[in-house]
């Protein structure tokens, strides 16, 4: 049954229905209703939720839990996602699953608290050192969090990938209906993990399990560094998801993700009103990117132009430009350090050019 | 669909009418979203949510032209008025608000909730407005909003009659001012 859910607390409950015991947090505005939910929730489960005295100590937590084979969770908003970067990299080298949640505010710095999408180079280009990617959702409704969550923890099992969903202070801070699905069994998790043979969960059947992201060899760390990128490929064939939104006659394509995508889809509805046939494709993975999505429409001959809007001063711009390839005008709208562009901003926008 | 800014000071329960309206409206299956303002503008500073109801989808949960606006108080009105939709309507708590808008393209109700209220419930304030609201609506009805009312106060069983009761009161104040 649907319920009216902040959406950070719809996130905690679904984590927990997905088979997530295991919390490791610091708190941070506009993120703090998810470890406040899951400090009491997660003992109802018997699970454990520690608030660890940094971020650094939150996602090393997250490391040795995943390295057990828990399923674990970490979420965080902008500056402590920073901190944490250093650990997401470990994890990724060490292809631990785990899940990440980024309720992105403004930066750059302690920046603001409001809600802002200034992390994308970040959460996709790979935030930490080395070549590596974390698999990266962008949820636009309360609803689809929870769905995105509620698969994000399998998703990780399956690739032994780190993945982070993404989502802003708006997103976090309101209230929508959304419905929980099902528990999930967790009794038959560690089983799984067990017999995968990777987890270190004990010495039972007699063979060494080593976690580790340390490879000196040139050699070994190319020869692992070229299947990484291999699974990265298996999981864009696989993992990719876009919504593509009133596009079937779209002249003008907004591109955009997350919350904006909501407020691109109101201008989109005015603009029909009056004769401007405006379409939206919506990136819902932002790693792997929906190329083949935007060049598909940048090949139509009804696609005049795109528009990327954002809340940042342009940063997904850059991978729509790519993937547009000069086929046609690619042009960005943004706003930046908290502040929100209404739905009549872009229809101005679009009717005005300004 | 309908688009609504409640804003006041913090304390005065403007985020929780907003949630009220929303609870209401999730009772009767329609599509809702509550979005608040959060952070240091809420302690001692103004406090605004936005709501949305509708029977389609909600798109964008920001608004820019709201169909009803609710001021607490007088930095609100100045704040919001100017955005409100031709024909809209704004609704003050005139114990507080003294100011008129000058807009001559919207309906102005002025509601001194904070004394009709006080004679059932002295922090009843916000839910006489959610009454004073239903007949503004027209499409919520009274069982959803004391249901929405039994569901917030489900911890604090004790206040839900009073409550229940500034309810009623406030539906059948602007029941009448309406005539």
């Amino acid at each position: 049954m649907k319920k009216l859910w902040k959406g950070n607390e719809a996130i905690a409950e679904a984590a927990v229905a997905a088979g997530c015991r295991y919390f490791f947090g610091y708190p941070i505005t506009p993120q703090n209703e998810i470890p406040e939910y899951l400090s009491w929730r997660l003992f109802e489960v018997g699970g454990a939720f520690i608030q660890a005295e940094s971020e650094l100590s939150a996602i090393n937590m997250v490391y040795g839990a995943a390295s057990a084979g828990a399923r674990a969770m970490t979420s965080s908003s902008s500056p402590g996602i920073s901190l944490k970067q250093e650990g997401i990299s470990y994890i990724a080298a060490a292809e631990l699953p785990c899940v990440i949640v980024n309720m992105m505010r403004s930066g750059p710095g302690l920046g603001g608290i409001q809600a802002s999408q200034g992390d994308y180079f970040q959460a996709t280009k790979g935030g930490g050192h080395g070549d590596y990617h974390c698999i990266v959702y962008a949820p636009s409704t309360v609803q689809e969090f929870v769905d995105i969550i509620y698969n994000a923890f399998d998703v990780a099992d399956e690739y032994r990938n780190p993945v982070m969903i993404i989502g802003d202070g708006m997103l976090g801070q309101m209230m929508e209906p959304a419905e929980i699905p099902p528990m999930k069994d967790t009794s038959k998790m560690f089983e799984k993990y067990h017999k995968d043979e990777w987890a270190t969960c004990g010495h039972s059947d007699g063979k060494p399990r080593i976690i580790n992201s340390l490879r000196i060899e040139p050699d070994e760390n190319e020869e692992f560094t070229l299947r990484l990128y291999k699974k990265y490929e298996e999981i864009a064939k696989k993992e990719t998801k876009v919504e593509e939104y009133r596009m079937d006659d779209a002249e003008i394509v907004f591109v955009a993700y997350g919350s904006v995508a909501r407020i691109c889809k109101a201008a989109i509805v005015e603009l029909r009103e009056q004769g401007i046939k405006a379409g939206l494709i919506r990136p819902i993975t932002l790693y792997p990117y929906p190329t083949a999505t935007i060049e598909k429409a940048a090949k139509s001959d009804k696609v005049k132009k795109f528009v990327t809007v954002e809340m940042s001063m342009g940063q997904m711009v850059e991978d729509v430009r790519l993937a547009v390839n000069g086929k046609k005008p690619v042009e960005f709208y943004g706003r930046c350090g908290g502040n929100v562009m209404m739905p009549a901003d872009l229809v101005k926008y679009i009717k005005e050019g300004k | 669909m309908k688009k609504i800014i409640i804003s006041g000071f913090g304390g005065q329960g403007v985020l929780s009418l907003g949630k009220f309206i929303s609870y209401s409206a999730i009772e009767q299956n329609l599509n809702t979203s509550w979005l608040p303002s959060y952070g240091p503008e809420m302690r001692g500073g103004t406090a605004n949510c936005s709501v949305i109801y509708s029977d389609e989808e909600i798109a964008a949960p920001v608004i820019d032209r709201p169909d009803i606006l609710i001021v607490f108080n007088e930095p609100s009105l100045d704040k919001f008025e100017a955005s409100v939709k031709e024909g809209g309507i704004i609704i003050s708590n005139s114990d507080i608000v003294h100011k008129k808008p000058t807009r001559k393209d919207v309906t102005h109700y002025e509601i001194p909730v904070d004394t009709l209220a006080s004679a059932i419930n002295k922090r009843g304030a916000n839910v006489y407005m959610l009454g004073v609201l239903l007949p503004v609506f027209g499409d919520i009805t009274e069982e959803s909003a004391v249901q929405a009312v039994e569901h917030v106060f489900e911890a604090k069983p004790k206040v839900i009659p009073s409550n229940i009761e500034c309810l009623k009161a406030g539906i059948a104040y602007m029941k009448n001012l309406m005539k």
